[in-house]
C-alpha cells in the first residue's frame, strides 16, 4: 500500500480538494517519513510545530470551501537558501549557524500566500558550492537509492527529501547544476528556470548572474504546478523580468508531435558514462517514435564552459560573501587585536574550505592586473556560449542532453579533487552562463539501481514547451514514479 | 626654488531624496541610531538593490548644469573593500561606464575668471557611520546605518586647482550651483557636502606630477582653503628638507590646524570592481536627458548676470542675492509681484537680513508677496518711509497684508496741500522764535521745523510737500 | 594576452587576506597546487577569440527598473539588531575603530 507521503504533489492536491484526505495526515506523513529517514540527513531543520499549525489552518480553509488553490495544506520543503522569517537560515554554512531571517523571501511569501505548508530546511552544500552536498558544514546528505553515495548538490537535500518522500516537493537553487544534477542523481525531476522568471529576493546569493530558483519535485505535473506558484515579476529584484510568460500546467498534456529536438554533438564525447549515454540515446529514441524531430545541433564553446563558470561565479561569489563579517549577523570570533584581526579569524572559523578556495580564486580573478586575463575573458566567452544557445534554438525548439555525466558517485570520491568534482558540471553550466531554462528528468537506471537524468533545454521563457516535453516522456515509462528502498539509519 | 601646487578635489554630494538609492528607508538626518534601516541597506543575506528614479533625475540634473556629457548607459559596478560602517563588503558605485563625463565649472577668483574640468559624476551610496562614544562604547565603537545607503553623486575635479583660494573658490561655486539646482543641500558640517582633496607639488614649470596625498576631513568651508595650504606647505618643507612626500591619506586636524597621518595604517587598495550583477545598466534615452536639459533650471551666474542686465541692480548686490537660493528665490517672488527690483534688493538686504537674524527665511511671516506690496505702497506714495520701516518690522515677526494695515490703520500719507498747510501754520505759530531765527539766516532750522510738522501729523504727511509747504511759508 | 603565472604560496596568503580571510599553513599548502590545477584549466580561455566580442554582465537584457522616490519604514529596530553579535545601545558594537 502506498503511504501517503508517496503520493505526487499533485494527487496529494486533488485529494484535499475532494476532501479525501487532510492537510494534517499529509504533513504527519511527511514528518514521520523525515523521522524514519533522519540518517539521509535530508533535513537541518525540521519546524514540525509551524508545519502543524499551517496545516490544521489549511484544513479549515479547506472544509470551509476556502482553498486557497492547488498548494493549500501541500507540505513542501526549503534548501536551507532561502530566508524564512523568524526560522534559522544556514545556507549550509557555520557562520550563519544561528542566523534567524529577520524577513520572509519572496518566493517564500509566495508559498506562504499560496497556503503551502513549510516542513522546514533541507541540507545543501555551503553556501550552494559543491555538487555533491559534502561540503555542507552540518554533514553530508546521503542518496536515497545507496546511502554511500552522494545525492548530488548543491540542493542536495532537497532532492533526497523529495525522492524519499519526507517533503510532497521542494525548491531548490541552480547556479551551475544545483537544482538539475542532484535531481538526476536522485531519480527525480528538477527545473532551474530563465534567469529572471522567479525572484531572488531573499535568496542567498552564490554568484548573482547565474543563480535561479526552481522546483524539485516528484514528476513533471508537480513541477509545472509548483514553477506556476513561485513564477512571476518581483519589483524587488532588479533582474527579475517583468513578462508574463506561458504558463507551464497549461497544455502539458499536448504531446511533442512536429517538435523539434537537438541533440549537442559536443555533449556526446568522451568522459560520459556508457549507460548515461545509453540511456539518453533511449531517451532520444522514445522522442523520436512520439513524433518529435531530432536534429543534431553544435554548441561549439562547450570545452570552454567549465573554465568560464567557475572564473564568473567565483568572481561574484567572493564579493556576495563579504557581507559575513561577524559586524551585523552571523558568527564573530574577536580575539581582541581590532577589527581587521575580527575579519580574519570570523571568517576563518566561519566559512569550510571549498567556500574558502573559491572566494580566494573569485578575489585573484577580480584583483589588480588578473582582471582583464581572467574576469573580463570569462565574460566575453559567455558571449559566445550564449550565442551558440541562440544558433541552437535557430535549429531546434529544445536540446535533449544528460544531466550529468555520471549516475551518484561514492561518497568522498571526489572530495581530494575539485577540478575533477567542477568537470562534473559540463552539462549543465551552459545553461546557467545563457540564462535559458533547463529541466532534468529520470531517463533510467543504471545497472547498479542508480538514477540517471535527462536534461531537456530550451530558449528563455520556454518552461511551458520544457514541461511539456518532459511531461511526453514520463507518460511513456514508470522512472518517475519509482521510489528508492527506504534508507533507514 | 620655487613650487606650485596640483590639486585635484573630488566633491560627494548628497542627493535631496527621501529615500536611500537602493531601498525604502528614510535619509532623514539626525535620527537615533539604526531605525532607518531594513534587510537591503544592512546588507542582510539575500536582499537586493531597487534604484530610485528621484536619485537619478538629481544627478542627472547635476551633470547637466556642469555642461556634462550624460552617458545614455552607464553601468553598476561594486567596489569591494572590508570596513564595519560598509555593511555588504562592497559600495554599489560606478566604475567604467559612469553616468556622466567631460564637464566644466566656471569660478571666479580674486575677481578673474577660471575654469576647472570635471572629469566625470556618478553615482554610488554611502557607508553608515562608526561612533566612538566614550561613555556607551567605551573601548569599543559601533556602527550606526542611518547614512547607509543614502544617494550621493561623487564630482572628480581635474587636477587644475593652484591653490587653497582656489579650492574654495570651487567648493564655494559647486556647492551655490547644487543647491540652486535642489540636488544637495550643501551642508558640510552635517556632512551633506564632502571634499577630499589630492594635493601634489611640483617644480614651477614640471610637467610630471609629484607624490601626492589624499586629504579628508575637511568638514567645514572655513576650513577648504586652510587644510589645502596648509598641506602644500608642509610638503614643500619635506621636500626642501630633502625628504620624499610619502603616498598617504591625512586628515584635517580642525582644532590643532593640521594635517596628520590616518592612524589606521592601510594596505595598498585593491577595490576589484567589478558590474553589479545585481543591477542592470541604467538606461537613459536621449530623449530623456534632453527634456533634463531642457527643463533644468536657472543657474545663479546666468541669473547674476541677469540681475545686473534687465533689473538694474548692481554687480554687488547681484552676487549677494544670488549667492544663497532661498533669498534668491525671495527676491524673484516679490520682483513677480512688484517690478521695482532695486527697490525690493535694498529692503531684502538691508532690512530683510537685519531682521532674519540668521533665521532661515521661510521662518519669518513677511511672504515675498507682502514685501512687494509694501514696495508698491512706497513708490506709489501711499505710506512714508518711516511708516514702511515700522510696519516692516510689524509684517516680519507678526504677518499680515500691508495695504489691509494701512487702510486699518489709517497709515496713508497726507498729500492733500490744504491740509498740510494748516498743520505748518500751527506748527510755525507754535515755533515763532525758530521762524524768527530762519529768517536770521539760520536756515539749517528747517529740519526742526519738518520734524515738528511730521510729528504733528502723526508721521503721515508727505515729507515732501511739507518741505515745500515750509519754504513756501518761510520764504 | 596570455595567462597570468599561477600564484605561489605567498601569493596565496596575500589574496586571502584581500579577501580577509587567514589560512592555516596546512591550507594555504593544500590550496596553492588546488588553485595552480584550476587556473591552468582556465588558461583554456586563452584558446577562444574575443576580438570584438562584448562581455556579458548580466543574464537580463532590459534596463534597470526604476522605483519611486517613497519612504517607508524598514525592519523594526529589534528585529534588525536581533542578529548582531554585539550590541552597543542600538547599535553594531565592533572593535575601537582607529582613524
Ligand atoms: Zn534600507
Amino acid at each position: 500500500m502506498t503511504a501517503l507521503c508517496d503520493l505526487s504533489l499533485t494527487a496529494l492536491s486533488r485529494a484535499l480538494a475532494r476532501g479525501e484526505h487532510e492537510s494534517s495526515a499529509a504533513t504527519e506523513a511527511c514528518l514521520a517519513r523525515a523521522a524514519d529517514t533522519k540518517g539521509l540527513g535530508a533535513y537541518l531543520l525540521i519546524d514540525a510545530e509551524g508545519a502543524r499549525r499551517q496545516a490544521a489552518a489549511a484544513d479549515l480553509r479547506c472544509r470551509a470551501g476556502q482553498r486557497l488553490g492547488p498548494l493549500d495544506g501541500v507540505p513542501l520543503a526549503l534548501k536551507d537558501i532561502f530566508l524564512t522569517a523568524g526560522l534559522k537560515t544556514t545556507c549550509g554554512s557555520r557562520i550563519l549557524e544561528d542566523f534567524v531571517a529577520p524577513y520572509d523571501a519572496t518566493v517564500v511569501r509566495r508559498l506562504k500566500d499560496a497556503g503551502a505548508v513549510v516542513l522546514g530546511k533541507l541540507s545543501m552544500d555551503e553556501f550552494a558550492m559543491g555538487s555533491s552536498n559534502e561540503h555542507c558544514a552540518f554533514g553530508p546528505a546521503k542518496n536515497p537509492w545507496d546511502p554511500t553515495r552522494v545525492p548530488g548538490g548543491s540542493s542536495g537535500g532537497s532532492a533526497v527529501a523529495v525522492a524519499s518522500g519526507s517533503a510532497f516537493a521542494a525548491l531548490g537553487t541552480d547556479t551551475g547544476g544545483s537544482i538539475r544534477q542532484p535531481a538526476a542523481l536522485c531519480g527525480v525531476v528538477g527545473l532551474k528556470p530563465t534567469y529572471g522568471r522567479v525572484s531572488r529576493y531573499g535568496v542567498i546569493a552564490f554568484a548573482s548572474s547565474l543563480d535561479q530558483v526552481g522546483p524539485i519535485t516528484k514528476d513533471v505535473s508537480d513541477c509545472a504546478l509548483l514553477l506556476e506558484t513561485i513564477a512571476g515579476h518581483d519589483p524587488k529584484d532588479s533582474t527579475s523580468a517583468p513578462v508574463l510568460a506561458a504558463s507551464a500546467t497549461e497544455g502539458l498534456e499536448a504531446g511533442v508531435k512536429g517538435l523539434k529536438l537537438g541533440v549537442p554533438k559536443e555533449y556526446f564525447v568522451a568522459g560520459i558514462d556508457p549507460e548515461v549515454r545509453t540511456a539518453v540515446e533511449r531517451a532520444i529514441a522514445t522522442y523520436a517514435g512520439l513524433g518529435a524531430d531530432i536534429v543534431e545541433v553544435s554548441l561549439p564553446h562547450t570545452e570552454y564552459a567549465i573554465a568560464t563558470y567557475y572564473l564568473i561565479a567565483t568572481a561574484e561569489a567572493s564579493s556576495n560573501l563579504a557581507r559575513y563579517d561577524g559586524v551585523r549577523f552571523g558568527l564573530r570570533r574577536d580575539p581582541g587585536r581590532g577589527v581587521r584581526d575580527m575579519y580574519l579569524q570570523t571568517r576563518a572559523r566561519g566559512f569550510g574550505p571549498e567556500v574558502k578556495r573559491r572566494i580566494v580564486l573569485g578575489t585573484y580573478v577580480l584583483s589588480a592586473g588578473y582582471y582583464e586575463a581572467y574576469y573580463d575573458r570569462a565574460q566575453k566567452v559567455r558571449t559566445l556560449i550564449r550565442r551558440d544557445f541562440a544558433a541552437a534554438f535557430a535549429k531546434a525548439d529544445l536540446l535533449v542532453t544528460p544531466t550529468s555525466p555520471t549516475p551518484a558517485f561514492r561518497l568522498g570520491a571526489r572530495l581530494a579533487d575539485p577540478l575533477q568534482m567542477y568537470l562534473a558540471d559540463i552539462f549543465t553550466v551552459g545553461c546557467n552562463l545563457a540564462g535559458i531554462p533547463g529541466l532534468s528528468l529520470p531517463c533510467g537506471f543504471a545497472n547498479d539501481g542508480m538514477p540517471i537524468g535527462l536534461q531537456l533545454l530550451g530558449p528563455a521563457w520556454s518552461e511551458a514547451t520544457l514541461t511539456r516535453a518532459g511531461r511526453a516522456y514520463e507518460r511513456e515509462h514508470d522512472w518517475s514514479r519509482r521510489r528508492p528502498p527506504l534508507a533507514r539509519p | 626654488m620655487s613650487f606650485e601646487a596640483v590639486i585635484g578635489l573630488e566633491v560627494h554630494a548628497q542627493l535631496l531624496t527621501r529615500s536611500k538609492l537602493f531601498c525604502g528607508c528614510a535619509t532623514a538626518f539626525g535620527a537615533s541610531p539604526n531605525v532607518h534601516t531594513c534587510e537591503v541597506c544592512l546588507g542582510m543575506p539575500g536582499a537586493l538593490p531597487v534604484l530610485n528614479r528621484e536619485a537619478v533625475t538629481l544627478a542627472v540634473r547635476a551633470a547637466l548644469a556642469l555642461d556634462c556629457t550624460v552617458h545614455e548607459r552607464s553601468q553598476w559596478a561594486r567596489k569591494n573593500y572590508f570596513y564595519p560602517d560598509l555593511p555588504k563588503g562592497y559600495q554599489i558605485s560606478q566604475f567604467d561606464r559612469p553616468l556622466a563625463t567631460h564637464g566644466h565649472l566656471d569660478l571666479e577668483v580674486e575677481g578673474s575668471a577660471r575654469t576647472i574640468d570635471i572629469l566625470r559624476i556618478h553615482m554610488e551610496e554611502d557607508a553608515g557611520k562608526n561612533v566612538h562614544d566614550d561613555v556607551l562604547a567605551g573601548s569599543r565603537s559601533y556602527v550606526d546605518f542611518n547614512r547607509g545607503g543614502v544617494p550621493l553623486i561623487e564630482i572628480v575635479g581635474a587636477p587644475q586647482i593652484r591653490s587653497g583660494a582656489e579650492a574654495a573658490a570651487y567648493m564655494r561655486e559647486l556647492r551655490r550651483t547644487l543647491r540652486f539646482l535642489d540636488v544637495c543641500d550643501g551642508n558640510l558640517e552635517e556632512g551633506s557636502l564632502r571634499c577630499d582633496a589630492n594635493v601634489s607639488i611640483r617644480k614651477v614649470g614640471a610637467t610630471t606630477l609629484g607624490t601626492r596625498t589624499e586629504l579628508k576631513n575637511i568638514n567645514s568651508f572655513r576650513f577648504v582653503a586652510a587644510a589645502i595650504d596648509f598641506e602644500i606647505h608642509r610638503q614643500i618643507a619635506v621636500v626642501e628638507a630633502g625628504d620624499a612626500v610619502v603616498q598617504e591619506t591625512r586628515l584635517w586636524d580642525a582644532q590643532a590646524k593640521v594635517t596628520r597621518a590616518m592612524r589606521s595604517k592601510e594596505e595598498a587598495h585593491d577595490y576589484r570592481y567589478f558590474p553589479d550583477p545585481d543591477l542592470p545598466d541604467l538606461v537613459l534615452t536621449a530623449a530623456a536627458i534632453h527634456s533634463a536639459r531642457a527643463t533644468l533650471p536657472e543657474l545663479p551666474a546666468a541669473k547674476k548676470e541677469r540681475f545686473v542686465d534687465a533689473l538694474g541692480l548692481t554687480a554687488y548686490d547681484a552676487a549677494l542675492l544670488t549667492e544663497e537660493p532661498e533669498l534668491c528665490r525671495f527676491f524673484e517672488a516679490a520682483v513677480a509681484g512688484h517690478k521695482n527690483a532695486k527697490g525690493i534688493a535694498n529692503w531684502i538686504l538691508n532690512e530683510l537680513l537685519r531682521e532674519a537674524r540668521g533665521q532661515p527665511l521661510a521662518a519669518l511671516k513677511l511672504t515675498p508677496e507682502s514685501l512687494a506690496e509694501l514696495v508698491r505702497l512706497i513708490d506709489d506714495g501711499t505710506i512714508s518711509g518711516k511708516i514702511a520701516k515700522d510696519l516692516f518690522a510689524e509684517l516680519v515677526t507678526a504677518g499680515g497684508a500691508p495695504a489691509a494695515l494701512v487702510k486699518e490703520r489709517g497709515l496713508a500719507q497726507l498729500v492733500d496741500t490744504a491740509g498740510i498747510e494748516a498743520t505748518v501754520d500751527a506748527v510755525l505759530a507754535a515755533n515763532a522764535g525758530s521762524v524768527a531765527a530762519y529768517r536770521a539766516g539760520k536756515t539749517n532750522i528747517l529740519g526742526f521745523l519738518v520734524g515738528q510738522v511730521m510729528k504733528a501729523s502723526g508721521g503721515k504727511a508727505n515729507p515732501k510737500i511739507v518741505n515745500e509747504v515750509l519754504r513756501r511759508r518761510l520764504g | 594576452m596570455t595567462t597570468p603565472k599561477p600564484p605561489v604560496q605567498a601569493e596565496v596568503l596575500r589574496i586571502a587576506a584581500l579577501a580577509r580571510l587567514v589560512l592555516s599553513d596546512a591550507e594555504a599548502e593544500a590550496m596553492t597546487p588546488e588553485l595552480a590545477e584550476i587556473l591552468a584549466h582556465v588558461a583554456k580561455l586563452e584558446e577562444v577569440d574575443v576580438t570584438g566580442v562584448e562581455a556579458t554582465a548580466h543574464a537580463v537584457g532590459f534596463a534597470t527598473p526604476l522605483r519611486d522616490d517613497v519612504s517607508r519604514p524598514g525592519l523594526d529596530l529589534e528585529r534588525a539588531l536581533a542578529n548582531a553579535p554585539e550590541r552597543i545601545g542600538d547599535g553594531f558594537g565592533v572593535p575601537k575603530i582607529l582613524e
